[in-house]
């Protein structure tokens, strides 16, 4: 796979970015309010594609399980919305827990009385347990297939456990938040609305960033080692554990902000975020854009999302067909997703189809041969 | 005892039916390497095809062969669930071979559409369909090796093809207008009704144990004695335990390592389908059901190990007879009188959802000390 990137112009960049920002700012009033929600959800999905393109794209970790750590932060930031909201129903908790008669809070939710708690919960706990999960599969040196399957497995735990809790966490129910109080306003009302989606917007970004900064330097070419050759990482002298592990909770951190920005602009947070289908999901909005790109990723999640939601209004049978499709055709036919197939040889390979331009003669051809680790 | 031997038929029969399910794709995953999503889905068609079966038995000229419409539709399903496994192999898993992760998610693919397709086409035409497959893909094997050799093969291959398609488009108007519930398409969950000899219980040692269940775990005894004999006395057995083995190797000693995969393939695959009649036989048939079992089917590979059948049966023998013993609280009524943390623990897992919470993590744990499972392949190959 390459990674040769197309070089802009400095300009041409920068002017890219202006766009872009005065885009964000000016979205709000440019779209519905229905739409805008829809657009701010589907960018918050964004990030935990990134997530799931760092361990894939870039690791070779396929994780199947990622809608954990996507619900554990939504639970999360929930929790905190439901407790403070809760002043005015009897014993100054929750409505939900009357209806099963708990008097007492459970002493898991005590802590996410303060704000400054929750904060840093959202990303901790999901990259805490990712971290855990992690190094038990990982130690093992249990990877591939089996990895994948353990991670779905463990979805199913989770699913089963927060579905079947209702004394808890309001089992199959989940948890509302567009009905709570934050900052003296409904989460559901317009203006909060629109403050969600700056602040993802402005997340998407600095986590584009942040993913680029980790799979920059020799971190991520590590990752890239692993991927492409795990055995001789390992004799080479670094230990694979240590950075997998790393790599699945950064992930699983990412997909716990994600998740806590999808909860409070969707208005509820459910077990429904732990169901199979929407973790695999993930994984083909990061196929399509093109693995190992994190750009490809973000777009992948947003247009995906946006098609799916076109799809369904105007045929509400058809997405079946059509995701079950873009499953086969990408795996099958653009391995290297959408924006991986424009950087790499692709459009150069179609206008030599039609005569467009000269073939390169050599074997093995010399503008290829320039690139870095295009063996396989 | 009596209480123990009740709890040792729950624990055997929620086994046998993950058993069954899983022995496909156990073979499958031993052979290739490829995790199929689309198993369960699989064991949908095997389920639908029971459910179409007992329909046509009810047909006048069928009716006085009702009651042994289960047995036919073992064998119906089988081959309808080969069938499609056959022709996922030839159009989109061999062109993954070596990139296990990319099959899993186009698989993935395969069992959305399978299971779109059960809602938007009446099951009639689906029949038809899977009869011009078997047509299409079977009748030009059968021709003599004179027509095969001869340069005007491919005009053979495709006039069988055409009457493939007719024939499928023929069944299937037959069906849809004489069984009037096949004809239109519906989402909603159908029931197989077992026949009559199937419905009620059998007394054993004074314990009563329900037909049905009893039917399962026969299912799964016999598909487990088969599938041992074929893969240990016949010579396409040999051939797939040669390739699972080592496949560079049986290449080169001039085994065709391309019909060995349709073989097993077709054969997991087939499996899947026997497993859902068994699972028609235990609740209403929709187009989830496969989901229901799949996870249970991937333990089992996890923890039985590869290329080993005798680690399937343990470890689907072993969770089915945990999750009774964990899922029914049974340990509670075995010793009454524990102390009181250690009973809450238990009542807090015996749920069903709760039980497969529990499970897991004694999977996990387990993986820790055996990272690849009860009986590992021996050999000094480095791992990748």
């Amino acid at each position: 796979m390459s990674f040769s990137k197309i070089k802009f112009d400095k300009k041409i960049v920068l002017s890219f970015w202006i766009i872009l920002i005065a885009l964000i700012i000016a979205a709000p009033t440019l779209l519905p309010v229905f739409r805008l929600n829809l657009l701010g959800r589907y960018l918050s999905l964004s990030i935990v594609a990134l997530g799931v393109d760092l361990i894939w794209g870039f690791t070779g970790l396929l994780s199947l399980g990622q809608g954990i750590f996507f619900a554990l932060g939504g639970y999360c930031a929930a929790m905190y919305l439901q407790i403070t909201s809760s002043s005015e129903f009897p014993n100054n908790i929750p409505e939900f827990f009357a209806l099963y008669g708990v008097e007492k809070l459970p002493f898991f939710w005590e802590p996410f009385r303060s704000p400054v708690f929750t904060f840093f919960a959202i990303w901790i706990i999901p990259a805490l347990i990712a971290g855990l999960i992690g190094f038990l599969v990982f130690r093992n040196r249990i990877k591939g297939v089996y990895f994948s399957i353990l991670t779905q497995a463990s979805l199913l735990v989770f699913f089963n456990f927060f579905n079947g809790q209702q004394k808890l966490i309001n089992g199959t129910n989940g948890l509302k938040t567009d009905v709570t109080q934050l900052f003296g306003q409904m989460v559901g009302s317009e203006p909060m609305q629109r403050l969600f989606f700056w602040i993802t917007a402005a997340l998407v970004i600095a986590s584009w960033f942040f993913a680029k900064w980790v799979v920059k330097g020799r971190f991520g070419n590590i990752l890239i080692g692993i991927r492409d050759d795990e055995p001789r990482v390992r004799f080479t002298g670094y230990n694979p554990v240590i950075f997998k592990t790393i790599i699945f909770s950064i992930a699983g951190g990412l997909a716990g902000i994600s998740g806590a920005l999808y909860t409070v602009q969707s208005g509820i947070v459910s077990p429904q975020f732990m169901t199979v289908p929407f973790s695999i999901e993930m994984v083909i909005w990061v196929a399509v854009g093109g693995r190992g790109t994190l750009l490809g990723a973000i777009l992948g999640a947003v247009f995906i999302n946006y098609a799916k939601s076109l799809v369904s209004e105007a045929l509400p049978a058809s997405w079946m067909f059509i995701q079950g499709g873009l499953f086969i055709l990408v795996v099958t036919a653009l391995p290297e997703g959408v924006l991986g197939w424009l950087q790499g040889d692709g459009p150069r390979n179609l206008l030599q189809r039609f005569g467009l331009k000269r073939k390169i003669e050599t074997y093995p051809s010399l503008e290829v041969n320039n690139k870095e680790g295009n063996n396989e | 005892m009596e209480l123990l031997l009740d709890s040792l038929f729950n624990g055997v029969a929620i086994g046998s039916v993950l058993l069954v399910a899983a022995l496909g794709l156990a073979i499958v995953f031993g052979l290739m390497g490829v995790i199929n999503l689309a198993h369960g889905e699989l064991m949908m068609l095997g389920a639908y095809t029971t459910y179409v079966t007992q329909l046509i038995f009810k047909l006048p000229i069928l009716k006085p062969f009702y009651n042994s419409y289960i047995i036919v539709s073992i064998f119906l399903a089988f081959i309808v669930s080969g069938v499609v496994g056959i022709l996922l192999e030839k159009t989109i898993i061999r062109k993954l071979y070596g990139s296990p992760l990319e099959t899993l998610l186009a698989t993935w693919g395969v069992s959305l559409i399978l299971q779109q397709f059960v809602r938007s086409v009446p099951l009639a035409y689906g029949t038809g369909l899977v009869i011009s497959l078997l047509i299409g893909l079977f009748l030009p094997t059968t021709f003599p090796s004179k027509i095969k050799e001869s340069i005007n093969f491919k005009y053979f291959k495709f006039s069988s093809w055409i009457f493939a398609v007719l024939t499928g488009v023929l069944t299937g108007s037959v069906i849809s207008s004489s069984v009037s519930k096949l004809s239109r398409a519906s989402a909603r969950n159908v029931d197989v009704t077992a026949p009559s000899w199937m419905r009620g219980q059998v007394e054993i040692i004074g314990t009563a144990f329900p037909k049905t269940r009893l039917m399962i775990i026969v299912i799964t005894l016999i598909s487990v004695i088969a599938i041992t004999l074929f893969l240990n006395q016949s010579a396409w057995g040999m051939r797939i335990r040669a390739v699972t083995q080592n496949r560079q190797m049986s290449d080169c000693l001039g085994i065709s390592t391309e019909k060995v995969d349709i073989i097993t393939f077709g054969i997991g695959s087939g499996l899947a389908g026997v497993a859902g009649v068994a699972v028609s036989l235990l609740g209403s048939v929709g187009p989830n059901v496969g989901g229901n079992y799949i996870v249970g089917c991937f333990m089992v590979v996890v923890l039985g190990g590869v290329g080993n059948l005798l680690g399937t049966v343990l470890a689907s023998f072993g969770i089915g007879i945990m999750t009774d013993l964990i899922g029914a609280g049974r340990l509670l009524s075995i010793w009454p009188d524990m102390p009181l943390p250690l009973s809450n623990t238990i009542n807090f897992f015996a749920t069903t959802s709760m039980a497969r919470v529990m499970i897991f993590a004694l999977i996990v744990i387990f993986l820790q000390f055996k990272p690849t499972g009860l009986f590992p392949q021996k050999g000094r190959m480095v791992e990748n």
